[in-house]
């Protein structure tokens, strides 16, 4: 059984990778982002600097080594380069995950001073930016601006594109700017449809052709780049007939601390329904990992349900998302509806076929795009 | 391409080598990512450190772990590592 207490704790390996979501706070509003629909009642309840470093110190004590350092905007939080140093000197990798708003020079240097192993930079790239590089305003000189510190300090240039179906017919011009900017890894991930993103399935769901297009310019950058550029291209999900290895289980290697100090197994956790999710200013890391009902809950196999139950490949992909299956199908027991043998993949599957709607009849079709925003976030804080 | 074993070796940009209390090994770090390393693996990596090189990391390990005759497979080992890009050359 899957209890607290139970003897399956001996079994538990310890955590290895923690993401500290430091602030939901950010100056973008990305219409693909998986941050809850409520962040901004975070706002008021964000743990301080030495809330942090204990958290950090005591998962680095299980034996946590890779950090990221995420949000929001993790740069918002002028204690951001404490927290990195910190970090670093307790031994942890420390990867910072910036859209670069904020990065100045200063901030650049300290992190460096501090030990900070690399920088993720986010090429938001909603429909606005989008225009904005197109017609190289503002966000694209920032991005240029910030890229050239990246290089000036000696870190790999690491680009992070989400792609969807607004952008993704840009792709020829986004690779352009990468190989510009001399980024050596460029990440070009399909949004996954949590969150804000969920809201946005429909505007954000390419078609098949728009999928394959894409992948073509990839290949075509692959083979001329070779090293010198490594591209990884994501599809979404939703295209496949087999679910991700979410979180590669549930409780098994990540441990996801958000703003208010809610510790998660994964970033998107806190909606399902039936769990009370520790808060690191209660319980100590060790506790949570080990003991805490949630992150027992889908540990092992003796939760699921037919077909993942009989399934001969339950543990390679664990089911897939407790969270996907949660959102579509009303239960987080279920399997992920990816699968093509879960009774319920036509939810996934009718969504893939109204993705392949001419690209001209968007606009009869699409519902209104919503915005990450403080307002959008606190009327849904109402609902 | 295989090394020189007379230039010296460094980890290659973005590789941490440390002690995991946890693991019981040492391990490398790398973005978003840990291999951990086999009690041999551990002992050649922590001997680069951007002066040695291979012939002078082989005649290290004989002196550390005599009657072994250990040559080929820390040449082998140490390939390994920079076909994986672990180690480059100073």
């Amino acid at each position: 059984m899957t209890k607290a207490g139970s003897p399956l704790s001996d079994n538990i390996k310890p955590p290895l990778w923690v993401n500290a979501e430091i602030t939901y706070k950010c100056p973008l509003h990305c219409v693909f982002c998986y941050n809850p629909l409520n962040y901004a009642s975070t706002f008021e309840k964000e743990l301080s600097t030495e809330q942090w470093l204990k958290a950090l110190r005591e998962a680095r004590e299980l034996g946590a080594v890779q950090l990221g350092i995420s949000g929001g905007e993790p740069l918002m939080r002028d204690d951001c380069e404490e927290i990195v140093a910190e970090a670093s000197k307790m031994g942890y990798y420390v990867n910072l995950l910036t859209s670069g708003i904020g990065l100045t020079e200063e901030r650049i240097a300290a992190f460096k001073a501090g030990g900070l192993d690399q920088i993720q930079l986010s090429f938001q790239d909603s429909t606005k930016e989008m225009n904005d590089f197109l017609s190289s305003t503002r966000t694209f000189d920032l991005k240029r601006k910030v890229a050239r510190l990246i290089k000036q300090y000696d870190y790999p240039m690491v680009l992070n594109v989400v792609l969807h179906r607004l952008n993704i017919d840009h792709i020829e011009q986004i690779l352009q700017m990468a190989e510009e900017m001399g980024a050596d890894h460029v990440e070009l991930a399909n949004s996954q449809y949590y969150a804000w993103a969920l809201k946005n399935r429909e505007q954000l769901m390419p078609s098949r052709e728009q999928l394959e297009h894409a992948e073509a310019v990839c290949n075509q950058f692959r083979e001329r780049l070779r090293n010198r550029m490594k591209l990884y291209f994501v599809v979404p999900d939703y295209y496949q007939d087999r679910p991700k290895a979410c979180m590669n289980g549930w409780g098994t290697v990540f441990l996801n601390i958000a703003p208010d100090g809610l510790a998660l197994p994964c970033h998107e956790a806190r909606m399902l329904p039936g769990l009370e999710f520790p808060n690191l200013r209660d319980q100590d890391v060790r506790s949570i990992w080990y003991e805490s009902e949630a992150f027992n809950a889908y540990r092992g196999d003796s939760w699921m349900k037919e077909p993942c139950r009989s399934c001969d490949e339950k543990h390679k992909d664990f089911g897939g998302c407790r969270c996907q299956a949660y959102m579509l199908t009303g239960d987080a027991r279920n399997a992920d509806p990816v699968c093509s043998k879960s009774p319920h993949h036509a939810l996934v599957t009718d969504q893939v076929a109204l993705a392949q709607r001419a690209q001209s009849n968007d606009d009869e079709v699409r519902p209104v795009i919503i915005f990450r925003d403080d307002k959008n976030s606190r009327a849904f804080l109402d609902e | 391409m295989s090394l020189q074993v007379d230039r010296p070796l460094k980890l290659a940009r973005q590789y941490k080598l440390q002690w995991e209390k946890a693991q019981d090994a040492w391990v490398l770090l790398y973005p978003e990512g840990m291999i951990k390393l086999a009690g041999g693996a551990g002992e050649i990596l922590t001997r680069i450190d951007g002066e040695r090189s291979t012939q002078d990391i082989v005649a290290n390990l004989q002196s550390a772990f005599p009657g072994a005759d250990l040559q080929q497979d820390v040449i082998d080992f140490l390939e390994h590592a920079y076909d994986k890009g672990w180690i480059t050359p100073v």
